[in-house]
């Protein structure tokens, strides 16, 4: 049985936590994922969920201790968004190396300087090589079903998860969302699974012990297999979370791709946007497709090269800058996915939307022109261009 | 015999008191001989000893642990009846 409810993004979210029932909640509010713990509170407050919330004096603790409370076997949230990530950014290392089931839900936003409370992936981007899974969310719907989604995934794998929604443009926007009855949502997640316990008196343990040059490296080649190996295990866990929850999710999502000649490829709320404009595009006969990343860590590199095998020309839509000289995230990881390719598309990658700057169908259109025209030289001139930007 | 990766630990989680395994007694380079005729049986240096090496079975010392003894001299120091001589390690 689902209910259908309106909810922003953040709304959403916190719902999903009400209905996971995490252990433990430590948090540190920031704009624009405040709302997440600060409803959280609120069903602490009245009962409805048997969670811990420990309020701290900044992310840097929240996370902290959510390493504590999971390598003592509680089922541990947060949530989070830009400078707070970041500021939670050696501990996420932490958590990854300890492959502890942590679940954070991240609004995506801007990283200063200058100051900005609007959505961008540059905070989340900054943190993809912490050993996290990160799951990008195209509505408050998917932010809901991901969230859940993240829980279960983090427990089976032992590898925390951040799911994210867009800034403002997901988590302060109210949808239409299905929501699934809380002992549905037990039901799916079952008793929390742990790889080790430090509350086990009698098996005592250490945790984050030294290694030094003789372990070091075979504890980082096994999480590196690891992360490598959970991705047909992610398949599998998305395939049973479809059948059981009745969704439609893949690791990478295509639209209108089967003769598509040319494409889009994005994360997040964005996808929406592209997914109408190929609509209209295809209404004037043109062979344009979309391709949505959903899951951006683990990188599903052989889902997207076969993806992109028939397509002429690829415009990826980057929400951060690498600051490299080389465009973004999203651009520099699929470039070198199809380098061992034998068929590889005509690739440019369009730099929109940083610090929240809108990006509407008329700027989605005159991308498909210019990687009409890019792809018809024979990928000539440059390869990085911002758009929507006053030149 | 070191583990490989896939023999590993999950992120190194090992059981409590792996320390006691690792020798680190040929770290020494002055060794604690006791002299149980001038000991007292105050057991300062089962108090001091920062390596627990002193062996101590029902309320007694009754020598040292050189396996993990690290010659710091910190026993023969704190014992008030001079029953703790330092003197070179030799092979």
């Amino acid at each position: 049985m689902t209910k259908i409810v309106a909810k922003t993004g953040n709304e959403a979210m916190a719902e999903a936590m009400r209905q996971i029932n995490p252990d433990v909640v430590a948090a540190y509010p920031i704009t624009p994922a405040t709302e997440i713990v600060q409803i959280f509170s609120s069903f602490v407050s009245n009962g409805e969920v048997d969670t811990l919330f420990v309020p701290t004096e900044s992310e840097h603790s929240a996370i902290s201790a959510c390493v504590g409370a999971a390598a003592a076997g509680a089922r541990v949230m947060t949530g989070t968004s830009s400078q707070g990530l970041a500021l939670m950014h050696e501990v996420l290392f932490i958590a990854g190396g300890l492959r502890l089931p942590i679940v954070i839900c991240e609004v995506n936003r801007a990283l200063s300087s200058p100051i900005n409370i609007h959505c961008d992936h540059s905070d989340t981007m900054a943190s993809r090589d912490a050993g996290w899974i990160q799951i990008f969310s195209e509505d408050p719907q998917e932010a809901y079903d991901q969230t859940i989604l993240a829980m279960k995934l983090s427990e089976q794998l032992f590898v925390p998860s951040m799911v994210t929604t867009d800034g403002f443009i997901i988590s302060h926007a109210m949808q239409r969302v299905e929501i699934f009855d809380d002992n549905e949502v037990q039901e799916y997640l079952g008793e929390p699974k742990r790889p080790y316990n430090l509350l086990d008196v009698d098996n005592p343990i250490t945790v984050g012990p030294l290694a030094l040059q003789d372990y070091f490296m075979e504890i980082k080649v096994q999480q590196a297999n690891f992360i490598k190996e959970s991705r047909s295990k992610i398949k599998e866990i998305l395939n049973d979370f479809n059948k059981k929850m009745k969704r439609d999710y893949s690791v990478v999502e295509k639209y209108m791709m089967d003769d598509a000649e040319f494409c889009f490829v994005a994360l997040g709320s964005t996808a929406g946007t592209l997914r109408y404009t190929v609509d209209r595009l295809r209404k004037e006969g043109e062979k344009v497709g979309l391709l949505k990343v959903r899951f951006y860590r683990p990188f599903f590199e052989e889902d997207i090269v076969e993806s992109l095998k028939n397509i002429k020309g690829c415009a990826i839509f980057d929400r951060s800058d690498m600051f490299a000289g080389t465009g973004g995230h999203l651009f520099n990881d699929v470039k070198s996915a199809l380098y061992n390719s034998s068929s590889r598309p005509f690739l440019k990658d369009y730099v929109y939307g940083l610090g929240g700057r809108d990006i509407d169908v008329e700027d989605i259109e005159s991308v498909y022109r210019d990687i009409k025209e890019f792809t018809e030289n024979n990928g000539k001139g440059e390869t990085v261009k911002y758009i929507t930007v006053r030149e | 015999m070191k583990k490989n990766w896939k023999e590993v630990e999950i992120a190194l989680i090992t059981k409590g008191g792996t320390a006691e395994e690792f020798k680190t007694g040929d770290w020494r380079s002055e060794k604690p001989l006791y002299k149980s005729d001038k000991c007292k049986q105050c057991l300062q240096c089962w108090l001091f000893c920062p390596d627990s090496s002193i062996i101590v079975k029902d309320g007694k010392m009754l020598g040292i642990d050189y396996d993990h003894c690290k010659g710091c001299g910190i026993c023969s120091k704190v014992c008030p009846f001079d029953a703790i001589d330092m003197v070179k390690e030799e092979k």
